[in-house]
């Protein structure tokens, strides 16, 4: 707590001293894109570059987002100073004012604001969840395990048909058991529905996580602690496309976006478990494929050039994706039949360990 | 050089076979009086320049009133008047009664008379068209007025004088007062009547002028007490004689010898040069200039244009000068910007000219059209044949993208100014008779071009401060709205007042704007620590 403060005070420091010495003032944001993003191939993660990009207070290009990256950090360390967590909205709404004598607000948008959240975390190397600021709150998990969260004691075996709400911070969560094989993470909530009413968790012995889409940070580090604390292989079912295999990798090595925290969310030893465009043919799925978008391609063709999906496998996939133009959803598998899923397709692929890398 | 010269060469030739009305009407074109429009509009240039011209050489600053009354289709009734020195009873009928002929065409003077056939040209087109007498009314400030209905006897080239009265009523007023019905039409455009009567005031600054047409009563003020200097006669250069004229000068001359004519009827030669002349004409010195045979006088012009000569005098010219053309600008266009300047005098072809140029700029001129260009000669305005004039191809030709204004290849500049061009000489070259386009000669073109060059620089100068003023003004304004910001958010984090924070910044700010603190207006990239 006292560290968080002091680095977020250490960030006014520097500009009060660039101030007293009538230097321009100016701010080191380490860039966060792809050009800055290095594929760590030992600790196989993505992790970034030390590229940095100088904000000046007194450039007309600069002042704004350097008025706004101040305001943001001292509003950090009025949440540190009151003990309290705030959403990104919040943030947003409790900083957007007017500024005097115009018609110029601080922040016009919730994008302006969020941005600058991520460059504080990346130039201070503080979590968001430190900065006492909440992710979006998705995914659900079930399972035989318990944990402890704020006092209660929850057994994830016994919450009913909807499963336990991941929170945006599971730093504080403590996890007192875990009885399970490996760790099944589902792209989709419809396919976590299936596999939950089937009791699959219970037949397989697994913790059946869902990301509803692309994997918040919560569901991110819970799986990192679960499969680094019991020693878990992680296996990861998406749709049979660019995006679904995307979602994958983020959980595998981490995003472009928050390759600074890789270390703490990514999960290196993570498998992919299906859909590919070969299960397609291999489950006689023909009939149940739609036709990709120009989007997909698109990003099918980016993600060809990435060095994490440098995979034969994985460019097998991809390029298969691209000539044939297709993809295909989880739903897919449910054509042929509604329990084809649990009952052939999953145990078939961890029993022969059907996985790419 | 085909000026009025040789229309009144022409006019001096024919006039014992064919009337003067005879002869206007062939040549009414090349005098101005093509059309009613243009008609009008020489009427009123002829009486105003009449008038500058009287009101100058008496060193009196000049106050003109102009009329135009509409009393008919095509017709109307047009009235001068000056504050000039008057005329004699007796000069009046001598002085508008008879078509001028080249009483002195090789003395040289700059004089706005060059442009047509005088006042008497007027007073002829009137009775042409519709056969009614000029009302001249005068007097040179000795109590009595001369009023006169005067006519000109088409026959003999006279004078008819329909009434005269003088009358003596110890009234002491001196001008002239001149008053014709004529055919004619008023078109509001770039060549009107008001027109001409707007650029006559920019560039006769020093001139009140009172004018009434049908746009309504216009008063332009006098911008300045400072008469131009009268220019001195001069002598003509034989380097800008021509053949014709130099055979007419010969038969009128009263020199007895080639030598002496030579030497005493053109400037900068004497008698040494006279000799150097004749010899290379393979001409005896001493013969006398009346009996030279027509081939004589060609080798004898051959030989002038080919001995080296010292240039002509340039005190024979008179530039508005630097602060009329500026006062001349400001009277009649609000814009935030002028210059001038007057260029040294130079010779093309023996005749010595000066340039003179002057831009308004910005302030309330039209920001997105073509610019506004005033061309005077001798400080008349030319209005029509802007295209084809040296001037305007000089302002075409000059780059002025790099001053700061647009303009399309070749092309006119286009934004918020007006050019002013004046040619001062004794002679200027026209390209036709119409007399309205200064012919291309590569020193007139180069002159005016340095001329623009130079205002342009100035031009250029002032463009670019004001788009720095404005450059730091929005700085200054960007960091005002963020400053109080920034200094409140780093006396937060640092546990400081803000105040003395924005205070120091504040203080940060003048200097950011002066570019002493800069961090540069590009992303700056580089490695970390």
């Amino acid at each position: 707590m006292e560290e968080i403060k002091k680095k977020l005070e250490s960030l006014g420091k520097d500009v009060l001293n660039d101030i007293e010495t009538r230097k321009n003032p100016d701010i080191d944001i380490p860039i966060r894109s792809l050009s800055n993003v290095v594929y760590d191939e030992k600790a196989n993660m993505l992790t970034l570059g030390d590229k940095v990009s100088k904000r000046y207070l007194f450039n007309v290009a600069h002042a704004k987002p350097f008025m706004q990256t101040l305001l943001v950090a001292s509003f950090c360390k009025d949440l540190q100073e009151e003990g309290i967590h705030t959403s990104l909205r919040d943030l947003f709404y409790a900083l957007k004012r007017t500024l005097p004598n115009s018609d110029e607000n601080t922040f016009d948008e919730q994008s302006e604001s969020d941005p600058i959240v991520v460059d504080i975390e990346v130039m201070l190397n503080l979590l968001r969840e430190q900065l006492r600021l909440n992710a979006d709150v998705r995914g659900r998990v079930v399972g035989n395990v318990v944990i402890k969260d704020r006092g209660d004691t929850i057994n994830w075996s016994k919450l009913g048909s909807g499963g336990w709400a991941i929170p945006s911070n599971v730093e504080e969560i403590q996890i007192k058991s875990a009885d399970a094989e490996y760790i099944l993470v589902v792209e989709k909530n419809a396919a976590f529905e299936r596999l939950h009413e089937d009791r699959f968790w219970q037949n397989q012995k697994c913790i059946l996580v869902t990301t509803q889409g692309q994997a918040a940070r919560g569901p991110r580090r819970l799986i990192q602690r679960l499969s680094t604390d019991y020693k878990l292989p992680v296996y990861v079912f998406t749709d049979a496309d660019s995006y679904g295999w995307y979602i994958y990798s983020v959980i595998k090595y981490g995003s472009i976006s928050l390759a600074h925290i890789s270390e703490r969310l990514g999960c290196p030893t993570a498998k992919f478990l299906g859909l590919t465009i070969s299960d397609i043919d291999k489950f006689d799925l023909k009939n149940f494929t739609i036709k990709a978008k120009e989007v997909d391609i698109k990003r099918a063709r980016e993600m060809l050039k990435y060095d994490w999906f440098q995979h034969k496998a994985w460019q097998k996939e991809l390029q298969l994706m691209i000539d044939r133009r297709i993809k295909a959803e989880l739903e897919a598998l449910s054509g042929k039949g509604l329990k084809f899923i649990t009952e052939h397709y999953l145990p078939e692929k961890i029993k022969k360990k059907e996985f790419l890398p | 050089m085909t000026g009025n010269e040789t229309a009144a060469d022409e006019m001096a030739k024919n006039m014992k076979e064919v009337s003067v009305s005879e002869f206007f009407e062939r040549n009414r074109h090349l005098l101005g009086y093509d059309n009613p429009t243009r008609a009008l509009l020489t009427v009123i240039k002829e009486l105003v320049d009449n008038s500058l011209d009287a009101c100058e050489e008496a060193r009196i600053l000049p106050r003109i009133w102009v009329e135009i009354k509409s009393t008919g289709p095509d017709r109307f009734r047009v009235m001068v008047k000056d504050n000039g020195p008057g005329m004699t009873d007796k000069q009046i009928p001598f002085a508008f009664g008879k078509l001028l002929y080249g009483s002195k065409f090789f003395r040289l003077r700059q004089s706005r008379g060059q442009q047509g056939i005088g006042a008497s040209g007027a007073i002829l087109y009137s009775q042409l068209t519709t056969g009614k007498p000029t009302n001249i009314i005068g007097s040179i400030g000795n109590g009595k007025t001369s009023l006169y209905e005067l006519m000109i006897d088409v026959k003999k080239n006279e004078p008819e004088v329909i009434s005269r009265q003088l009358i003596e009523d110890g009234k002491v007023w001196h001008g002239l007062k001149i008053e014709m019905e004529i055919e004619g039409r008023y078109v509001d455009s770039k060549q009107s009547v008001t027109e001409y009567i707007k650029q006559v005031a920019i560039g006769n600054p020093y001139a009140e002028i009172i004018f009434e047409g049908p746009p309504g009563k216009m008063e332009f003020k006098s911008g300045s007490n400072d008469l131009p200097v009268l220019p001195k006669e001069i002598m003509l250069h034989p380097h800008g004689v021509e053949l014709g004229i130099l055979r007419r000068m010969m038969k009128a001359t009263k020199a007895r010898t080639v030598a002496s004519f030579l030497s005493n009827d053109f400037s900068r030669i004497g008698a040494g040069t006279a000799k150097e002349i004749c010899q290379l004409a393979g001409i005896d010195a001493k013969t006398s200039p009346a009996r030279l045979e027509v081939e004589d006088a060609e080798k004898l012009f051959r030989a002038m244009q080919n001995v080296k000569l010292v240039r002509p005098p340039t005190d024979c010219l008179s530039p508005l000068g630097k602060d009329l053309l500026m006062n001349g600008l400001k009277k009649e266009f609000d814009a935030e910007f002028y210059a001038a300047i007057t260029r040294q005098p130079e010779v093309y072809r023996g005749n010595p000219f000066q340039i003179e140029v002057a831009v308004a700029y910005g302030g309330q001129l039209p920001v997105d059209q073509t610019i506004k260009i005033i061309r005077l000669s001798n400080r008349v305005p030319l209005l029509y044949m802007e295209g084809d004039c040296a001037m305007t191809k000089a302002i075409a030709s000059t780059d002025w993208r790099r001053y700061g204004l647009q303009q399309s290849p070749r092309g006119l500049p286009a934004g918020p100014m007006v050019i002013l061009v004046h040619m001062a000489s004794v002679w200027v070259p026209y390209i036709s008779e119409s007399k309205q386009a200064i012919a291309s000669y590569p020193v007139i073109v180069k002159e005016i071009k340095l001329a623009l060059q130079e205002i342009g620089r100035q031009l250029q100068h002032h463009v670019s401060g004001k788009r720095k003023a404005e450059m730091q003004q929005r700085r200054k304004e960007i960091f005002d709205r963020y400053l109080p910001e920034v200094a409140g958010a780093v006396g937060r984090l640092t546990g400081n007042k803000p105040e003395p924070i924005l205070e120091k910044l504040k203080s940060m700010i003048r200097k950011s704007t002066e570019g002493v603190v800069d961090g540069g207006d590009k992303e700056e990239t580089g490695k970390s620590g």
